[in-house]
């Protein structure tokens, strides 16, 4: 950088930096070579063999495990799909709930800071095998005893449930049952939703923090309402860290260990010990997760630029 | 009481009178204000009402007698209180707490530790070095954040079974190790930025050295500071925040990990083994007990939840402790590019 235009000997200066930036990051190159480039290569070679889980000899079986986990697996293709659409409709529900939520965090008002602890909490709590264990054994109804209690108690009071009423009420109107679906689908996983979108409300919460204050008072004196400001102030100025949140949120969903595919894929192997299928599997799915990705980033990179 | 009325009534009037002068601006405004505020706290307490309700749950469930658990007259606090479940979860049977508890604590200090120690320094080196090939390790660095750690687990468990470093080991003493079940697999990948989440930490400390200005650094360098020492004695206590966020963050997730514990860590007793295993050793207990029933699912989630708050109560003393560490920096400096 700067300093290496300095000096006299600006090569040799140069060329020593080098070596020092290698020093720093040779941890991570050795780390990277021996425990991902290699087990990487393996799990690829694994994919095109039939592995023989007694003593794990492979024979070259070219696509065949591709096309047993394309065209033969029962569940593989649904699992799938199924992931891929609940990542699109997730990712937009929570870039959308955590823009609100550090908008509303980022106001003055009494106990912000209670609230932004409570915000952050899912982020120690809800990870690992505690998330695990909710979504497996318990599920959200089963624990929520409360909800499920008030629940009841509407439906035995007025005999009707509110939620179904008012599910049945929109879809016998006839217009868009699917669109419906997509919103009732997401209120019904509000809750991970919500669990989930801890580091993303940091992260705009950051971005908004960064806005000079003077911009607003700019806007005040010209005569801009607080909803104005936060059309043409806050949201352009935030709108970078869309892509950041979007690429977190759909990284974040697509590794965590309570997703069906990962689920299959451990059952695969472990369960069923077709190492080959397995490795055959996840590479599929890690090819999908890396096109999603790119798309993703396409589409936000296009928006921001129009909206800037 | 009449003095007070009256300048109640003055300042009403003045109000009126103000929203009057101000063309019916004031009134328009507190009532937008005073709306904006309730809609807010009903959202805010609707939501924080969501994420908490869970965990006082799981701790009211856990201090029931089982028999609260078949009345359906309890719902919310337990009838009957009773630390056995709390007993019973910490023994040998379940979950073995206090041996687990320590090995789960040194093994998520020690992981922390490596990690951050690695993560800070290729941080640094990513932020404010250049040399050829920087934009391709780069991407090296955001491939390990995307790649599933599932796709190379088989892989790595079969290598650590006849681990060699480039054939060297075997040169010198004539075979290959089996270091699969004890701690050094995880204490390497850790100490060389392959352990949970370490890319993201890279990417986390690499932001936070590009936001520092270059002119401390330069200054030292003017003054015959050499590249380590300028780093140990003019960056890292300008990256103590960041550090402690990513070691927090990296000692939490550890604690909680399930993935790299059951592949890496099989042979050590830790919270998180344990947690998922609390189903099939309540229903041995009851076999050996001389009971043939299965173990009933309620009480089964009782149990669960027990060890989910004997497992959450470290974390939280420390969240309570540290939330600054592990809040602040990210929204000072944070995850932007």
């Amino acid at each position: 950088m700067s300093m290496t235009k300095r000096g006299k000997k600006p090569m040799s200066i140069r060329a020593r930096r080098a070596i020092t930036g290698y020093l720093f990051i040779l941890p991570f190159i050795l780390g990277f070579l021996v425990f991902m480039v290699r087990p990487l290569i393996n799990s690829l070679y694994m994919s095109f063999c039939d592995v023989n889980p007694n003593g794990m000899t492979m024979t070259w079986a070219g696509m065949a495990n591709y096309k047993y986990a394309v065209a033969a697996d029962p569940e593989y293709n649904r699992l799938l799909t199924e992931e891929i659409s609940r990542m699109i409709v997730n990712t937009l529900a929570t870039l959308v709930l955590s823009f609100v939520v550090a908008v509303i965090l980022n106001g003055k008002f009494k106990g912000r800071t209670l609230a932004r602890a409570i915000f952050f909490l899912p982020v120690i709590f809800s990870a690992g095998v505690l998330l695990g264990l909710d979504s497996n054994m318990l599920g959200v109804e089963a624990q929520n005893t409360l909800m499920s209690g008030i629940g009841d108690a509407i439906q035995e009071s007025g005999g009707v449930n509110l939620t179904q009423t008012l599910q049945d009420m929109l879809q016998a109107s006839g217009i868009g049952t699917r669109a419906f679906q997509v919103v009732f689908n997401i209120i019904d996983s509000v809750y991970d939703i919500v669990i989930a979108s801890g580091i993303q409300i940091i992260v705009f919460l950051s971005g908004m923090q960064n806005i000079p204050a003077s911009l607003y008072e700019a806007a005040h004196v010209e005569g801009c309402s607080g909803w104005e400001s936060f059309w043409k102030i806050t949201f352009p100025m935030v709108s970078p860290l869309l892509l950041v949140n979007a690429i977190y949120t759909i990284i974040d969903f697509f590794t965590k260990s309570n997703n069906q595919v990962m689920e299959k894929i451990s059952k695969v192997m472990y369960a069923n010990y077709k190492f080959g299928v397995a490795s055959a599997m996840s590479w599929i799915y890690f090819g999908v997760s890396i096109l999603m990705i790119g798309v993703a980033s396409l589409i936000i990179t296009l928006g921001v630029k129009n909206v800037e | 009481m009449s003095n007070e009325a009256t300048r109640h009534e003055a300042k009403r009037q003045s109000f009126w009178e103000r929203n009057r002068k101000s063309h019916g601006m004031l009134l328009k405004r507190t009532v937008g204000q005073g709306a904006v505020s309730v809609v807010r706290g009903l959202l805010l307490f609707g939501l924080c009402f969501m994420i908490i309700q869970p965990l006082l749950m799981k701790f009211s469930v856990s201090l029931m007698e089982e028999r609260d658990l078949y009345d359906s007259t309890v719902t919310l606090l337990p009838r009957h209180l009773t630390w056995a479940n709390y007993e019973l979860a910490a023994s040998d049977t379940l979950l073995n707490y206090w041996k687990s508890l320590f090995n789960t604590f040194w093994i998520s200090l020690t992981t922390a530790v490596l990690q951050v120690v690695s993560c800070t320094l290729v941080g640094y080196g990513f932020a404010r070095f250049e040399f050829p090939l920087k934009k391709f390790w780069f991407a090296c660095v955001i491939l390990v954040i995307i790649i599933p750690p599932q796709t190379i687990s088989t892989s790595l468990y079969m290598y650590f079974s006849s681990f060699d470093i480039l054939g060297i080991i075997q040169a010198i003493t004539g075979h290959t190790l089996n270091i699969r079940d004890t701690f050094t697999p995880y204490a390497l990948m850790s100490a060389t930025c392959m352990g949970l989440k370490d890319g993201l930490y890279i990417f986390m400390i690499r932001q936070y050295f590009k936001g520092i200005p270059v002119s401390l650094e330069e200054a030292a360098y003017v003054d015959g500071c050499g590249a380590f020492h300028t780093f140990r004695k003019v960056m890292l206590p300008d990256a103590l925040p960041i550090m402690t966020s990513c070691f927090l963050f990296a000692f939490v997730w550890q604690w909680t990990d399930r993935f790299y514990t059951n592949n890496f860590l099989r042979g050590f007793s830790t919270l998180s083994s344990n947690l998922p295993a609390i189903q099939q050793r309540l229903n041995q207990l009851k076999s050996t007990t001389g009971q043939t029933l299965q173990v009933s699912t309620t009480r089964v989630q009782q149990m669960i939840s027990t060890g989910v708050i004997m497992t959450i109560v470290p974390l939280l003393i420390l969240y309570v402790f540290a939330q600054r560490g592990f809040v602040e920096s990210l929204s000072t400096s944070g995850l932007k590019d």
